[in-house]
């Protein structure tokens, strides 16, 4: 840690991995819903257990995504953070209003939460991932907001790099996308339209500037490859990232009642989503091999790379694979939805914020990391989380394929019902559950290795007093 | 990377493919947004059809149902629930919701629930009417592939 204001990114790591180990049990209850039906019936019905499985992971995406702004972005502008005491408050109005939205979620139901929040003033409500009352919405874009001005601020008033212009633009566009989730017309079509516009320019927009100049960073500071080199590969990734990814939004345009040429648009352009996510990949390989330096945070590259790898599979191959539209008309809302969904979350955004994670923690605690034995432990959780999780998405994916063969390919009349069809899934239903079980295993492991490092910090290499 | 690339020619891709290819999706959206109306007969989006959308956000029926192909998997598709269970017929239809819905839950063991949400007549009238007029939404490939959804 180069500035003693970097600190404050702290909180922001511990409070994502409290709510991704929520996300993860919520996770659980769903998947075990989709074998025992009435599973938790009625204290927990399963769009409540969805609903706080999906805002956990988004939420806490955010949280590492600020932590991993306050941990770099002062590091990059080689000057303190514009205001800690900002990003302190920030912290606790976004960890409690997160926290009583989804105690909200779980002790009244929804409609309830609706008429208490007023959503009947200015209804928001009830719109898949942005199902939180407008009053919590209204908190995220003031978090957004102060978070953006300190963030600018800090940048302004220091070095402006690459890494540090294209982290603003990502989190400037997922502030300014986010305001769309205050429009909610009458006609559906124009809602589903504009919908997309908050979670496509997000995760296959903007969020990947986020995780490219995140990324960059961590490799740049572990190969100790020169920034230049770095810079160019960043720039390309980010272009190829826009060119594909704004026009492929029209891949969600195709079945909503939008126009027919969105079926052209969106399959082309989304055909070339995989491009800035093997880049990745390549950068990733590229600069560990002409690495000038042997940096003591093997664990922490491990994610990096790993980070690319799963991406690439989880966006890029599973992305494409149900991403044409003549394919995308059979496999549209299947459990093949839900295998994307899975990994390429997972692969693109969970994993970078470990990455960031694991690479600054030790440096937060007076360490350049950690332990060799906390680091094989953490390794250890990287292969099975990332397995646990690759078998969940080919479980969903034999699941998505099944249920296309019998509820949509055949004609009306020979087609078998979704509920019929969906005890025909049970057996892939059990084998997610179990990789389920054993993701969990992997993230226990991940929060063990931060024990094991605070007992062997005597091992741990000190930071190099010239760096 | 070859060095006749430079850092430079890569941020003006960044600026320049990132820029153009925006305008052109905010040009397209223009073109849809105008295209819409007629597409999903906005002239029979009537007061109660507004008032049946409230209904399936404010009891967050996407939670469990897709429509448009779009939601949780963990229920049926309802965009053409109506063809499905209602024959395409109005009273049809507005009679099997209301036993459906007042049935609710079924309380079979091991089967998966819907809970009871306590809509009045009116309201299920109205989610009715909803659904009755997302049905008739034109969408490309005349989408879903059949009557299951």
């Amino acid at each position: 840690m180069k500035y003693q204001s970097q600190a404050v990114a702290k909180p922001y790591f511990v409070f994502a991995m409290i709510l991704f180990v929520g996300q993860v049990v919520f996770g659980l209850i769903l998947g075990t819903q989709y074998i025992i039906g009435d599973f938790l019936f009625p204290e927990i019905p399963f769009n409540v257990a969805r609903m706080v499985h999906t805002n956990l992971l988004i939420v806490w995406l955010l949280f590492g995504f600020m932590g991993a702004a306050y941990y770099l972005v002062p590091e990059e502008s080689q000057t303190e953070l514009y205001s800690p005491k900002l990003a302190w408050i920030l912290f606790w109005v976004f960890a409690v209003a997160g926290t009583l939205t989804i105690i909200g979620y779980l002790s009244v139901p929804y409609a309830t939460l609706a008429e208490i929040t007023r959503n009947d003033l200015f209804p928001t409500m009830g719109r898949e991932f942005l199902e939180q009352p407008t009053i919590t919405k209204v908190g995220i874009v003031i978090v957004a907001l102060g978070f953006l001005f300190n963030i600018g601020m800090t940048i302004l008033r220091g070095r402006k790099t690459v890494i540090n212009l294209i982290l603003m633009t990502g989190l400037i566009g997922l502030a300014v996308f986010f305001l769309f989730s205050f429009y909610n017309p009458t006609s559906l079509v124009l809602d589903k339209y504009f919908w997309w516009w908050v979670v496509h320019l997000w995760v296959e927009g903007v969020w990947e500037l986020i995780l490219a100049s995140i990324l960059a960073f961590i490799l740049i500071k572990t190969t100790g490859v020169d920034r230049e080199v770095a810079e160019k590969w960043l720039y390309l990734i980010v272009a190829m990232a826009l060119i594909s990814g704004i026009l492929g939004t029209g891949h969600h345009y195709f079945f909503i009642g939008a126009p027919d040429y969105w079926l052209w648009i969106g399959s082309v352009f989304s055909a070339i989503e995989p491009l800035p996510f093997i880049m990745m990949v390549f950068f990733a390989v590229n600069m560990i091999k002409q690495r000038r330096r042997e940096h003591p945070n093997k664990a922490a590259m491990a994610w990096a790379l790993g980070c690319t790898i799963m991406a690439f599979l989880g966006a890029g191959v599973w992305g494409f694979l149900h991403t044409l539209a003549p394919v995308n008309y059979f496999t549209h809302a299947t459990q093949l939805t839900a295998a994307h969904g899975h990994l390429s979350f997972f692969g693109a955004y969970a994993m970078i914020v470990m990455a960031i994670m694991s690479y600054a923690w030790p440096l937060l605690n007076g360490r350049e990391s950690s332990s060799p034995q906390a680091q094989k432990v953490e390794i250890a959780s990287i292969w099975m989380m990332s397995l646990s999780m690759l078998i969940i998405t080919l479980a969903l994916t034999v699941a998505g394929i099944v249920q296309i063969y019998f509820q949509r390919m055949p004609e009306s009349g020979q087609a078998m019902g979704y509920m019929a069809t969906q005890a025909q899934l049970t057996p892939y239903y059990w084998v997610r559950l179990i990789a389920g079980c054993t993701f969990l295993l992997g993230v226990f492991m991940y929060l063990y290795s931060f024990v094991v490092a605070s007992r062997t910090k005597a091992d741990a290499p000190l930071i190099p007093v010239k760096d | 990377m070859s060095e006749r690339f430079t850092k430079g020619m890569a941020r003006n891709i960044y600026y320049g493919g990132g820029i153009f290819f925006f305008l052109l999706f905010l040009g397209l959206t223009f073109d849809t947004v105008t295209v819409i109306p007629e597409r999903e007969n906005r002239e029979n989006l009537t007061e109660q059809v507004a008032h049946g959308k409230e209904i399936w956000e404010n009891n967050n029926c996407v939670g469990c149902h897709s429509l448009l192909g779009e939601g949780a998997y963990f229920a049926p598709e309802l965009v053409n629930v109506f063809q499905r269970r209602g024959i395409e017929n109005e009273l049809a239809f507005k009679g099997y919701l209301k036993a459906w819905m007042g049935a609710m839950p079924t309380n079979v063991p091991g089967r998966r629930q819907m809970p009871q949400f306590n809509l009045t007549d009116e309201e299920v009238n109205d989610l009715a009417e909803f659904l009755m007029w997302a049905s008739k939404i034109k969408t490309a490939m005349d989408w879903p592939p059949n009557i299951e959804g």
